[in-house]
């Protein structure tokens, strides 16, 4: 079939291929294309290692919000647990890690399935549960493996944490965050681009009905509980492979970092992403980590600085209050998210000068 | 003139441009019906009127309305309700959880802390059905009967200007018959004057006194109800009835699809 | 036996307290179907500000409870009017992303003028209000909150049954189109809801503050167990946040006390899953009626 050239000015489809193109155009497969050489040919050479290791930061948690995505953006189950499963799968894959010398290739899969085991049976009150009653039974999820987490100390080492050996694929050892990038971004494109093509079958069609109307949707002869469930699953599994992932790249891990601030970070970043939008899920995770980034390296400036030095530790409660305000004023003035202010900045340029 | 439209245009989303300058009068007392296909813009002028288009994005870029006198155009629905106009929502939207009276009690928001007893007996008067399901929640209420509350509902709040988006979807012919009944009747009796929007071309042009058609957010033709039901292209596209009076066979019926495009 | 009916009078009556946190946290959602994640943060507020008024500027006690508790009305009342304002009409999970960015903003602030340390007030609540029988003894701080608690539940629980008010504020929890359709001041419904939960939360951060002290971690900690307590007991129901949060309370006193103190802040949880799963709509929740 011959591809669009240029973008339409309306809705011009005549055929459900069309629907359900990835790329509309050639053009877009083309940007895609060189976006993704240009990102593994120059981004590691270029970058300095901070900015390296915030790159590789925003991979690993946008893994995770495309995860949560799927959960929350397309299936319409809201989850508080997603911090929580996260640290399943850091755990699952230091653990396999640690104890059986699983290797990287084979450790970040089960963890991931491991991850995917657990949130399904996080997920099983979605039989009977929905909205915010199940929002709070997910939250009761969190709660519940944290405290997992902290007091099986056979396994886990409780608070003292475990200490991952340095990782290797195949005889290629990984080091440093270049290494990483590599590890990284791939299964981070690999993952993304499952999720989309999730969305083009039969099971990413009966997650959005189920969103929409989850009744009407049982009237139309979908199961609902098993797709819940298998919603629930694919996102932890998400959660479990990035969580892996952030193990053996902090090599050192304690329980503290997955605490229910974490699952509402990536509630946030879903949101200001912008919910039922993949890209969407990426730009939150970009946002998020960023703004995090940058008021550590506020605070951190201000305590050295000479006048605020005697207030220094009184600054941390305000990046607190930073983070917060930015989700308020994003929230506030574009509650679509970021994906949106991002396709009506591109419809802009396509639709110039006639706008309507 | 009750009310008056003034070339108005509505944009939703400050994109997408819905109405395209739409003129209309409504005079005091009478029934107006404004009919046209699905999109034709109907519902959104009831909610240019309302106010309503607010919470929705939509907003009125151009034209005016004025409102006995005074210009109400981008108000917001509580200051329009408070002049006297109510809208009932298309497809029934009930308080699901508070019982029948309570949601009538709703109705007398615009007039807080004034007794209402009165009126709950006039709103029983008009629809009998109401009085056994007083005590109900509204949720477990059949269609019908839903229909009726949101009426009363709006009744309650004695409005100058009654806005009716589709009082008829989805309820059997007797039960449209019976409704339009008592919307003649509340028109006659309590002086309400009514904006009636309607697909059921057929009901709507036997109680109104005036009527407007609508097509791609603009007002294709107006008149008195008695000239619309008689005019042969409203017939044809909006009754169903050819020109010889005679209902048409499947094969013209047909020829729907090409359907008339006014100017 | 006198060990467990002690813990049973200490759930009991901390029970009553979460109750009563959790009953303005049912007043928002009740009206506006709003998750507050920034309740702890709001009960917080109350316990400072009292703090401020009765122990700094040396307020006599009933004029700086009166102070504190307007304090918090017109904070709930900013707090609608200036965040959640804009929100109107948005789907709700934006506007529970929001509380969560006011919660930590809140936070963030109270301990950016504050700080961390744990603060008291004076003790002023008059002893005769203790109350004992035999080996069990009742402090006077939970018999104070016992008689709030049971005066608002009450005046709650009439109010919204029976006075216009209360209508229009369960008519637009229920289908705020439909409201704004008839003419219902959504926008003052919603300030009216906040402002009545901000006191009724700064009400129990004061209580909260005389038995544990001011602390903004512990405080807004509180917020998290409304969860649970609110569940368990329906959304939407203020009687069932009262009966919840005496579930709840108990529980915490019997598994701190007979099996290990760790798992008693995950118990209400594990507890809270299992009774969902029976009943999804909490004990004494409105079950949504749903039509496609």
């Amino acid at each position: 079939m011959k591809k669009l050239r240029f973008h339409p000015c309306g809705n011009f489809r005549e055929r459900y291929e069309q629907e359900l193109t990835v790329f509309e155009t050639d053009f877009g497969r083309l940007w895609t294309t060189l976006g993704i050489v240009a990102l593994f040919a120059l981004v590691p050479f270029v970058a300095s290692p901070y900015t390296l290791y915030v790159i590789n930061t925003i991979g690993i948690v946008a893994i995770a919000a495309v995860g949560l995505n799927i959960l929350i953006g397309y299936t319409g189950q809201i989850s508080l647990g997603h911090g929580a499963f996260f640290g399943v799968g850091a755990y699952g894959a230091a653990v396999l890690a640690t104890r059986w010398d699983w290797p990287l290739a084979a450790a970040v899969p089960a963890a991931g399935l491991i991850t995917a085991l657990v949130g399904m049976v996080f997920g099983l009150p979605s039989s009977r549960l929905k909205g915010l009653y199940l929002t709070i039974a997910t939250l009761a999820g969190q709660f519940i493996i944290e405290y997992v987490l902290v007091h099986w100390d056979t396994v886990t080492m409780g608070t003292m944490g475990i200490t991952l050996p340095p990782p290797s694929l195949w005889g290629w050892e990984i080091r440093g965050d270049v290494g990483f990038f590599y590890l990284i971004f791939p299964v981070f494109i690999l993952m993304l681009w499952m999720a989309v093509n999730l969305m083009r079958t039969k099971y990413g069609r009966a997650f959005v009905a189920i969103r929409d109307n989850d009744r009407a949707a049982e009237g139309m002869g979908i199961a609902i509980f098993p797709y819940k469930l298998l919603s629930f699953a694919i996102s932890s599994f998400y959660a479990g492979v990035a969580g892996a992932l952030f193990a053996y790249y902090t090599v050192s891990i304690t329980t503290e970092p997955f605490n229910l601030a974490l699952s509402v970070e990536y509630i946030a970043m879903v949101i200001i992403g912008g919910m039922g939008n993949m890209a969407g899920a990426v730009f939150g995770a970009v946002f998020i980590t960023v703004l995090n980034e940058i008021l550590r390296w506020g605070t951190d400036m201000m305590m050295n600085m000479g006048i605020f030095g005697s207030m220094g530790l009184n600054m941390a409660p305000l990046r607190e209050f930073v983070f917060g305000l930015a989700i308020v004023i994003f929230i506030i003035f574009e509650p679509r998210g970021l994906a949106e202010v991002w396709r009506i900045w591109r419809s802009s340029f396509r639709l110039w000068p006639f706008s309507y | 003139m009750l009310l008056t439209i003034n070339n108005i245009s509505v944009v939703y989303s400050d994109v997408i441009q819905v109405l395209k300058g739409v003129s209309l009068r409504v005079e005091e007392g009478q029934i107006v019906s404004l009919l046209g296909g699905n999109g034709a813009g109907k519902t959104t002028t009831l909610k240019a009127v309302s106010g309503l288009l607010k919470p929705e994005n939509g907003r009125v870029t151009d034209g005016e309305i004025i409102f006995a006198g005074s210009p109400i155009h981008n108000l917001s629905p509580e200051e329009i309700t408070r002049k006297g106009i109510i809208q009932v929502l298309e497809g029934r939207q009930p308080f699901k959880y508070l019982t029948v009276e309570e949601n009538l009690r709703v109705g007398t928001a615009i007039r807080f802390g004034k007794p209402y007893q009165e009126d709950l007996k006039l709103v029983y008067s008009y629809f009998p059905a109401l009085l056994n399901r007083r005590k109900m929640k509204a949720g477990y209420c059949s269609g019908g009967e839903l229909q009726m509350l949101v009426m009363g509902r709006a009744l309650m709040a004695h409005p100058r200007l009654l806005l009716l988006d589709e009082p008829s979807l989805g309820l059997a012919p007797l039960v449209v018959r019976e409704i339009f009944g008592i919307i003649k009747r509340i028109n006659e009796e309590q002086g309400t004057t009514i904006v009636l929007v309607e697909q059921n071309a057929n009901m709507a042009l036997q109680i109104a006194h005036y009527g407007y058609v609508m097509e791609n957010g603009k007002i294709v033709m107006e008149g008195p109800a008695e000239e619309l039901r008689e005019n042969p292209d409203i017939k044809e596209f909006y009754l169903g009835v050819s020109a010889a009076g005679a209902l048409k066979s499947y094969r013209d019926v047909k020829s729907y699809r090409r359907r008339k495009r006014w100017l | 036996m006198d060990f467990f009916l002690q813990l049973l009078v200490n759930g009991l009556s901390i029970g009553f307290l979460y109750g009563l946190s959790a009953m303005g946290f049912v007043m928002i959602f009740k009206s506006s179907s709003v998750l507050n994640f920034a309740h702890g943060e709001l009960i917080a507020f109350g316990a400072y500000l009292f703090l401020v008024l009765c122990s700094w500027a040396q307020l006599s006690l009933p004029l700086s409870f009166l102070l504190t508790l307007a304090g918090c009305f017109l904070l709930g009342f900013a707090v609608e009017r200036v965040f959640l304002r804009p929100l109107i009409g948005e789907p709700l999970i934006f506007v529970i992303m929001l509380t969560v960015g006011l919660a930590a903003m809140f936070k963030g602030s109270i301990l950016l003028v504050f700080g961390g340390n744990l603060h008291t007030y004076p003790d002023f609540l008059p002893p005769w209000l203790g109350l004992t029988w035999g080996s069990v003894s009742l402090q006077p701080v939970y018999t104070v909150t016992l008689i709030i608690g049971t005066a608002f539940l009450i005046l709650f629980g009439l109010f919204f049954k029976f006075s216009s008010q209360g209508i229009y504020m369960r008519s637009v929890a229920d289908n705020q189109r439909a409201a704004l359709s008839l003419g219902v001041h959504v926008k003052r419904v919603f300030a009216l809801s906040w402002a009545i939960a901000a006191l009724v939360a700064g009400m129990s951060g004061i209580v909260l503050g005389i038995i544990n002290g001011v602390n903004v971690h512990d405080l807004s900690g509180i917020g998290l167990k409304v969860f649970p307590v609110v569940i368990l007991g329906g959304l939407d129901s203020i009687g069932g946040a009262i009966i919840g949060g005496i579930i709840i309370g108990v529980l915490e006193a019997l598994t701190g006390g007979y099996i290990s103190p760790s798992l008693k802040d995950v118990i209400p949880y594990i507890v809270l899953v299992f009774i969902l799963m029976v009943k999804p709509y909490g004990l004494f929740g409105q079950v949504e009626i749903e039509r496609v």
